[in-house]
């Protein structure tokens, strides 16, 4: 049984945000318009934040792209009424958006502000509505939504495999933001597989999780900068 | 049966039977507020919950803050007057029957906040365990199912328990009406006849649920601030919030109890059965809560303070004395400043001073769910997804037709039953007469 998780190098990230427009492609994330954006309700499962260091003129910028960390122990289950919020065998934190009923309070829970709520029905600007994924359900006004690991990428690749009776194997399945990713920085895979390259970066002396005194215990590793 | 007993079964049953201008009035203007209220509302479910002024990452604002408000509010009622009757305080006599009917109404309109605010209000019913053919149950780790249930049980014990001593009531009523509302007071009246064996029997289910009701109210605001103390936020996760909430409702309880009696004092002429002896003794229980929350406050700034976590810390300084600092000492001087000197000193003990202290407690608690919830939610761990909330026109107006829908419930049950217990003012009068 695979367990799934991701290794984010910061050192490689440039900050691009190919990884963000590729989630909200391959996820069928609406966006909301300027004006609502404007307001904090962009949702984007995916987000690079920026820090600045030091003072003008001797600026450095960081870049840290944070995702669902998809957390061994994560705030926003057990605090669901409802277990829209809940977690599968193999370690995700999986959302059923038609068992939501839109409390809110998972997205309060969580601390990394990753979950994102469906304000308004979604809209597309045509012809955008033409190139929607038929492998990823649609969220109607008031579910939570966030970032699923491309769920729909691993139960593909998963049949695949078991159709050609074969364990999967590291590279047969990457999220779209990994996909997108031109520098590599994000690496995709399985942390049961000791020989995966997610396993091998999850292991490195360079790793780090975010948030980890709290306890939630997640799933994805960053490896922190070695350039000064 | 006395010239006084007549006197006061007739001045008791005076609203009931005199139905003036003024009542209309009163239902009408209340009413259009409620209507109001309720369009605003589906207005919201229709367009989506985003005509809110909620946003990422304050998903929760002022209808939650309302929602422990409320529920805040409700426990005037059964705690004062459980607890009075258990010690047999005489003085409570008039004031038990005000006091519970706020705890119903308030719970009513409590419980209807989190349906309010659910992105989906349509699906509410899926927190309640129903048997299905797919065997999905909620989750009973959430402590919105806890409160489910925890308000459930509050709201059927404190119905039963205002319920009880309204049957010797209604029988009264029922013997001295006729034709329909005899009927239907008749049939409220559980065919109730005065014998010895029914007053056993009711004293004895009335001392039961006395009993029984106060660890439900204790438990009811528990669990209300596990909502916050379960999750991992900055300034929620604290082991003090349990007794620092139950403090809190009872505290804005009582002082919604006072104004409730001054109203109704002056509304239905009662001046002779609310006496500056009730309001004095209120007031000083209001006082006593006013110190025991100050010293919550205290406390629980002073651990914040002396634990120095750098997220902790953000989030105090934002309510001590940056962008929440006005609306925090608005707080502190409502909930603390003013009762101390208006009830602390006997001078200003009045009536009058009593009402002006409540009004300035039911602000400063609703400003305290307030702070206790938007700070912490705006500030949460990462710099990055820092953020803020502003209530929208629509939730104001939501949440201030709630204030119309509990006076509106209030005027509509003034009308239907005698506010102030006959039978128990009766047996006051003659257990004193009694003793001396």
């Amino acid at each position: 049984m695979p367990k799934w998780g991701m290794a984010a190098d910061l050192d490689t990230c440039t900050g691009c945000g190919a990884c963000v427009t590729a989630c909200h492609a391959e996820n069928n994330i609406s966006t909301v318009g300027p004006d609502q954006a404007a307001r904090g309700r962009a949702k984007h499962w995916i987000r690079v934040e920026r820090y600045w260091e030091g003072t003008f003129p001797d600026v450095r910028v960081k870049f840290r792209p944070v995702m669902c960390q998809q957390c061994d122990q994560a705030p926003c289950e057990p605090v669901c009424p409802t277990y829209a919020s809940h977690h599968t065998e193999n370690g995700l934190n999986a959302q059923v958006y038609n068992r939501c009923i839109g409390t809110r309070y998972c997205a309060n829970a969580c601390p990394y502000n990753a979950r994102f709520f469906d304000f308004f029905n979604p809209s597309w600007d045509k012809p955008l509505h033409l190139q929607l994924n038929p492998d990823v359900s649609l969220r109607e006004v008031g579910v939570m939504e966030k970032c699923t690991f491309c769920v729909q990428r691993i139960k593909a690749a998963t049949s695949a495999a078991k159709a050609e009776d074969r364990p999967i194997e590291d590279g047969d399945v990457t999220t779209a933001c990994a996909q997108a990713c031109p520098a590599n920085a994000l690496v995709f895979g399985d942390l049961n597989d000791p020989e995966s390259r997610v396993s091998r970066l999850a292991r490195s002396a360079r790793g780090t999780r975010l948030l980890e005194d709290l306890g939630t215990q997640p799933n994805v590793t960053y490896l922190s900068r070695q350039t000064v | 049966m006395s010239a006084a007993h007549q006197q006061v079964t007739h001045d008791l049953l005076r609203p009931l039977f005199h139905t003036t201008w003024r009542f209309f009035l009163l239902v009408a203007v209340f009413g259009t507020i409620v209507v109001f209220g309720l369009s605003a509302w589906a207005t919201q479910a229709y367009n989506g919950f985003g005509v809110t002024g909620i946003t990422w990452p304050v998903f929760w604002g002022s209808y939650v803050t309302s929602f422990v408000f409320w529920i805040g509010i409700s426990h005037a009622g059964t705690l004062i007057s459980a607890i009075l009757r258990l010690v047999d305080a005489g003085w409570r006599r008039p004031v038990t029957r005000c006091a519970e009917a706020i705890t119903a109404f308030a719970l009513m309109i409590g419980a209807m906040f989190p349906i309010i605010h659910l992105g989906r209000l349509w699906l509410a019913f899926w927190l309640a365990p129903y048997p299905n053919d797919r065997f999905l149950w909620p989750n009973f780790r959430s402590p919105l199912v806890w409160d489910f249930f925890a308000i459930n049980t509050y709201l059927a014990g404190s119905v039963l328990f205002l319920f009880l001593p309204m049957i010797p009531d209604f029988a009264t009523v029922r013997d001295r009406s006729t034709g329909f509302r005899r009927r239907v007071y008749g049939l409220l009246a559980l065919g109730w006849r005065g014998s010895p064996k029914q007053w056993h029997r009711l004293e004895t289910a009335m001392s039961i649920m006395a009993v029984a009701i106060i660890p439900v109210a204790v438990s009811v605001h528990t669990i209300v601030s596990f909502d916050f103390s379960m999750a991992p936020v900055p300034m929620w996760q604290s082991t003090i919030f349990g007794p620092y909430f139950v403090a809190g409702a009872i505290f804005s309880g009582i002082a919604g109890l006072i104004i409730a009696m001054e109203a109704i004092r002056r509304f239905l002429h009662l001046q002779a059965y609310l006496l500056p002896i009730h309001f004095d003794n209120l007031g000083k229980l209001l006082l006593l809560m006013a110190l025991l929350w100050g010293y919550f406050v205290f406390n629980e700034r002073l651990v914040t303070y002396y634990g120095n976590q750098p997220s902790e810390m953000a989030v105090f300084w934002r309510t001590q004395r940056e962008s929440f600092a006005p609306l925090y000492w608005t707080m502190v001087t409502g909930n603390f400043v003013l009762p101390l000197i208006l009830l602390g000193i006997r001078r200003f003990r009045t009536i009058g001073g009593c009402v002006i202290a409540s009004l300035g407690v039911v602000m400063g608690m609703w400003l305290e769910r307030f702070l206790i919830i938007v700070p912490s939610l705006g500030h949460k761990y990462l710099p990055y997804s820092h953020g803020s909330y502003e209530p929208r026109p629509i939730e104001f107006v939501v949440a201030g037709s709630t204030f119309a829908a509990m006076t509106l419930l209030y005027v509509i049950f003034a009308k239907l039953v005698p506010i102030i217990s006959i039978w128990e003012l009766k047996a006051g009068a003659s257990g004193e007469a009694g003793h001396s």
